[in-house]
């Protein structure tokens, strides 16, 4: 579904370059749930802006879906975003003192959808994430895991082809981790949703079916998990 | 997406009141100053108006003096008498009536109250060259002009502060240390143009005034009415020429009297109303300019601290138009709020100002709505720059912002 072939990205110039990609290949297969992995300044965000349309390779070559997308604008990736991603991140980032459904429902009113239709969908999507009952708490009283749980809701309420988590454990202790890994582990096997997820935690990556660990610029180990 | 983007902006400026509030007063002022200086300046220029009509219609009059610009001569000018009266009678054509007058503050008693009065002495063609008209009796008559008989009529003032209640027709009152009788009341015509109150007076025949009240039969002005206003240039004329010639002004000497037209002055003073809105409007609405700029100041502040949150939305599906969009209605929301906020100010103002200075308050729709819709204006002006550079934003620095 996506494919990545001779990616580079090149920050700066002169003396001051730094090669954050220096190359890479990968293909992402619908339904799979990777793990990325690696130091930091290996790579693994810069390849996760790319692959999430929020930013554009120097060089190379990514297709989606059989779409050249690296040379595409920046208002054509904003649609594409819309259209196919979900975004999970380490701080949640959730818009302060709106209510949980507020939260869910505004990747939906940019699409312009319907005030019930909305409605509908966000409550559909806190109840796939366990928080049913919670829709008007604002996010100062949910805890971590519980906003967390929201920003996940806020992903794939617009039935995005691939969720992008950028260290969705990041900010919570081990059971909250252990709570958000199972509920993406049960989202990519019961909904199919493919998954992509930056993490430096072999405890999470391990419920990944596939792991890419990425080391300056470079793939260091690309492997299916042991089923 | 417009109406979410509404809700979206009252949320956002309801969760900074203060900050909004502030942002809110440089127009909120503007508009308020712009909103009361109009209005005011509307009702004076329709009190002006409304004072020339009560002044008389198409009305001339000579005052003795000079009207020339210098220094003054020193000895007092020459009163009117009788005989330029009597020469102008005669002499002009196309008028309604020839008025001499002569005037004198006088304490006037009736009962045990008692008030200070302008007593004018006059004969009967000033009722209808200054435009008065009787509530009750009527002018003195013709034999008691000739023989100064001791009647009067009293101004409305009179009626309330002195008479009290007492119908005044055919009561005595004390005028100086004449008795008078009153055989008229004259109806209420307000302040003047220049702020003092013509119902405070007693009008008596001239006579009557030169023997009992003034000891003198020096005339202070004469007051012409012309048919119409067409012909008022032409009757000026004829007076001065009347005028020099019974006054046996040399040739060669500047008239030692003045001719004005009462309207001409009014108008003037109409025109220097409407002047003086304008320029204080011009002055209101560069602070309305001055407010815009701290909208603009408040939105780049807004943005900046808000980036995370438009990273957000761009992650999570805004285009870069939709967050234009939001900035430029909470910009213009903000506005319209400050602007109708300003115009309750302004025509809260421009009431009291009314009240006080007592001119009518006369709303002008068409500048409270272009007021309103100048707030708008200014929103989206200074409101396009900071959401532009919100809508610009890297979606990825956006997010990394702390």
């Amino acid at each position: 579904m996506l494919a990545l072939r001779g990616i580079q990205k090149i920050y700066g110039e002169g003396p001051a370059r730094v090669i954050a990609l220096a190359g890479v290949d990968v293909d992402i297969r619908e339904g799979e749930f990777v793990a990325i992995m690696g130091a930091s300044g290996s790579g693994k965000s810069t390849c996760m802006n790319i692959m999430g349309c929020l930013d554009r390779p120097t060089a190379g070559s990514f297709k989606f879906h059989g779409v050249e997308v690296a040379t595409l604008g920046n208002d054509a990736r904003a649609l594409f975003r819309r259209n196919y991603l979900g975004f999970v991140f380490q701080g949640f980032n959730l818009l302060a003192r709106t209510t949980a459904i507020e939260n869910v429902e505004l990747p939906l009113i940019y699409r312009g959808m319907k005030r019930a239709d909305r409605r509908e969908a966000a409550a559909r999507a806190i109840a796939a994430v366990g928080l049913e009952g919670r829709e008007s708490h604002t996010s100062g009283e949910l805890s971590g895991g519980q906003q967390q749980r929201v920003a996940i809701a806020r992903a794939i309420v617009s039935n995005p082809k691939v969720l992008l988590a950028d260290e969705p454990t990041g900010n919570l202790d081990s059971a909250r981790s252990h709570d958000i890994m199972r509920l993406l582990q049960r989202l990519n096997l019961e909904q199919g949703l493919t998954i992509l997820m930056v993490t430096h935690e072999a405890e999470m990556a391990a419920y990944c079916s596939r792991r890419i660990i990425f080391s300056d610029g470079y793939i260091l180990e690309d492997a299916k998990a042991a089923a | 997406m417009l109406w979410e983007s509404f809700k979206l902006a009252l949320r956002t400026i309801r969760r900074n009141v203060l900050r909004s509030f502030l942002t809110l007063l440089g127009i909120v002022i503007g508009v308020g100053a712009v909103i009361a200086l109009v209005t005011l300046g509307q009702g004076t220029n329709d009190k002006v108006k409304a004072d020339l009509s009560k002044l008389g219609s198409n009305m001339l009059i000579a005052r003795p003096g000079s009207s020339q610009p210098g220094p003054p001569s020193g000895q007092e000018s020459r009163s009117f008498t009788v005989r330029d009266v009597e020469a102008l009678k005669a002499g002009l054509r196309n008028v309604r009536g020839v008025a001499p007058t002569s005037n004198k503050q006088v304490k006037v008693v009736y009962g045990t109250a008692s008030l200070d009065v302008t007593v004018t002495g006059t004969e009967i063609d000033y009722f209808a060259v200054q435009d008065w008209t009787f509530l009750t009796g009527s002018a003195f008559s013709e034999s008691d002009s000739r023989s100064g008989t001791n009647v009067c009529v009293v101004g409305a003032t009179l009626v309330k502060d002195l008479f009290q209640g007492v119908e005044p027709l055919g009561e005595t009152m004390r005028v100086g240390s004449m008795p008078c009788t009153v055989v008229g009341t004259l109806a209420a015509k307000g302040q003047s143009a220049f702020g003092s109150d013509q119902d405070n007076t007693v009008v008596m025949p001239l006579r009557t005034f030169m023997r009992r009240i003034a000891g003198s039969t020096k005339i202070s002005t004469i007051s012409v009415s012309g048919n119409s206003a067409e012909v008022l240039p032409a009757v000026q004329a004829t007076m001065i020429d009347i005028l020099r010639e019974s006054r046996r002004v040399a040739i060669d000497e500047d008239d030692d009297f003045s001719v004005r037209d009462l309207t001409q002055i009014a108008a003037t003073m109409a025109s220097t109303t409407a002047l003086m809105t304008g320029l204080l409007g011009a002055v209101a609405a560069v602070s309305l300019l001055v407010g815009g700029i701290g909208i603009m100041n408040i939105m780049l502040v807004s943005v900046a601290e808000r980036t995370r949150e438009i990273g957000i939305r761009l992650a999570i599906g805004a285009l870069g138009h939709q967050v234009l969009t939001q900035f430029l209605v909470e910009a213009v929301v903000l506005c319209l709020l400050g602007g109708l906020i300003g115009i309750a100010l302004g025509l809260g103002l421009a009431f009291a100002g009314a009240t006080l200075l007592q001119v009518p308050f006369d709303v002008n729709i068409s500048v409270v709505a272009m007021a309103f819709g100048f707030s708008g204006l200014i929103g989206l002006v200074f409101g396009f720059f900071p959401a532009r550079r919100a809508a610009q934003l890297d979606p990825i620095e956006a997010l990394r912002h702390e």
